[in-house]
């Protein structure tokens, strides 16, 4: 895993059949990330989607924070040291 | 000594929070008004020991939505229910979650009386302007001029009096300790309700006195607006009538912090 710029790397993980297509997320989004899927989930709605390809997120936390559902968790690249703690390493 | 990258998770849905789905309508504001007092319930270790009291209204499931224990009190009537709760079991932390038809119109004469008595407990009030779960008539908060299904040509003030400012009016009470109001139209906003919902339960913990809080919420279904620009509505129309800020912060509040 390497960086290419000072800024922190992240990325958001949404519960797709959880999300109800609100937009409230893709409003907060700095780097206008996330937007709604083309297919629908199974209670008719277009979830959110973060459509990142050259891996702009930073993590934030900004979208979850706004996320009416709780639907988004948000996952952040950090410095682990071998030896020290050892850091939650999400799946 | 070598580094590497791990991935750590930095922002996730609050254990208090049940993995129920929530029926409100998408971009609704009470489910994340919800997750704000979930986070503070995780942060505070008190998710225990906490005992919620369910409203009647938009949010009267709320029980399904909370890992909390939970009563249903009849309408309007749960700061007597919390009341009662409270003071059976004083080592609790009891709050109620009220909308503005149920605590501004049936249940006035509760949330008075347990302000004037100063109980040990703690009232979120969710004021959408509107009756949300009915359909969308007219609530005793909605504002001048607003359009509802029971004020089709806008609610005219002559005839019905201008919308109920309960912070104010339960900020000039004895008994209350900590009386705010707070937004959740935007980020800044919602990290300040997030502080003041902090504030409300230390009160209440450190057995102050009771405690309230006001937020301004949407109700994108019942005004018409897109969940964006229903938040937009807030900010331009609710916020000039109901300035967010600290209606009565005690003394004791102010060691606490």
């Amino acid at each position: 895993m390497t960086r290419r710029s000072s800024l922190a790397k992240g990325r958001i993980v949404i519960d797709q059949e959880m999300c109800k297509g609100c937009e409230l997320c893709t409003t907060t989004c700095p780097y206008d990330l996330i937007h709604l899927a083309e297919q629908y989930n199974a209670k008719g709605y277009r979830p959110a989607t973060l459509v990142d390809p050259d891996g702009r997120c930073t993590g934030c936390t900004l979208c979850a924070m706004m996320c009416p559902d709780a639907v988004i968790t948000v996952l952040r690249h950090v410095k682990s040291r071998a030896g020290s703690a050892p850091l939650a390493v999400a799946a | 000594m070598q580094e590497q990258w791990v991935e750590q998770t930095v922002y996730q849905r609050p254990e208090s929070l049940s993995k129920n789905p929530t029926h409100y309508c998408p971009g609704c504001t009470h489910g994340l008004i919800h997750k704000l007092i979930g986070e503070v319930i995780d942060e505070l270790a008190i998710r225990e020991r906490t005992i919620a009291v369910a409203p009647v209204g938009c949010s009267v499931l709320l029980y399904n939505y909370f890992e909390l224990d939970s009563a249903e009190a009849a309408h309007g009537r749960a700061p007597a229910m919390a009341t009662g709760l409270k003071r059976v079991q004083p080592d609790k932390i009891v709050f109620t979650y009220q909308g503005d038809g149920d605590l501004a119109s049936i249940g006035i004469a509760e949330i008075m009386w347990a302000a004037i008595r100063g109980e040990n407990i703690t009232t979120f009030f969710i004021n959408n302007a509107i009756y949300g779960m009915t359909g969308g008539q007219m609530a005793p908060t909605s504002l001048p001029g607003q359009v509802t299904g029971s004020s089709p040509l806008g609610r005219d003030v002559e005839m019905t009096g201008m919308p109920i400012q309960m912070a104010e009016i339960l900020a000039g009470l004895p008994g209350t300790t900590y009386a705010v109001r707070r937004s959740v139209h935007d980020i800044r906003t919602i990290k300040d309700a997030k502080k003041a919902i902090r504030t409300a339960f230390r009160v209440q913990m450190a057995g102050a006195g009771f405690s309230f809080i006001e937020f301004l919420s949407s109700c994108p279904t019942n005004w018409g607006l897109t969940p964006s620009r229903a938040l937009d509505w807030i900010r331009q129309n609710m916020v000039p009538y109901y300035p967010l800020g600290d209606y009565k912060v005690a003394d004791i509040v102010k060691e606490l912090r």
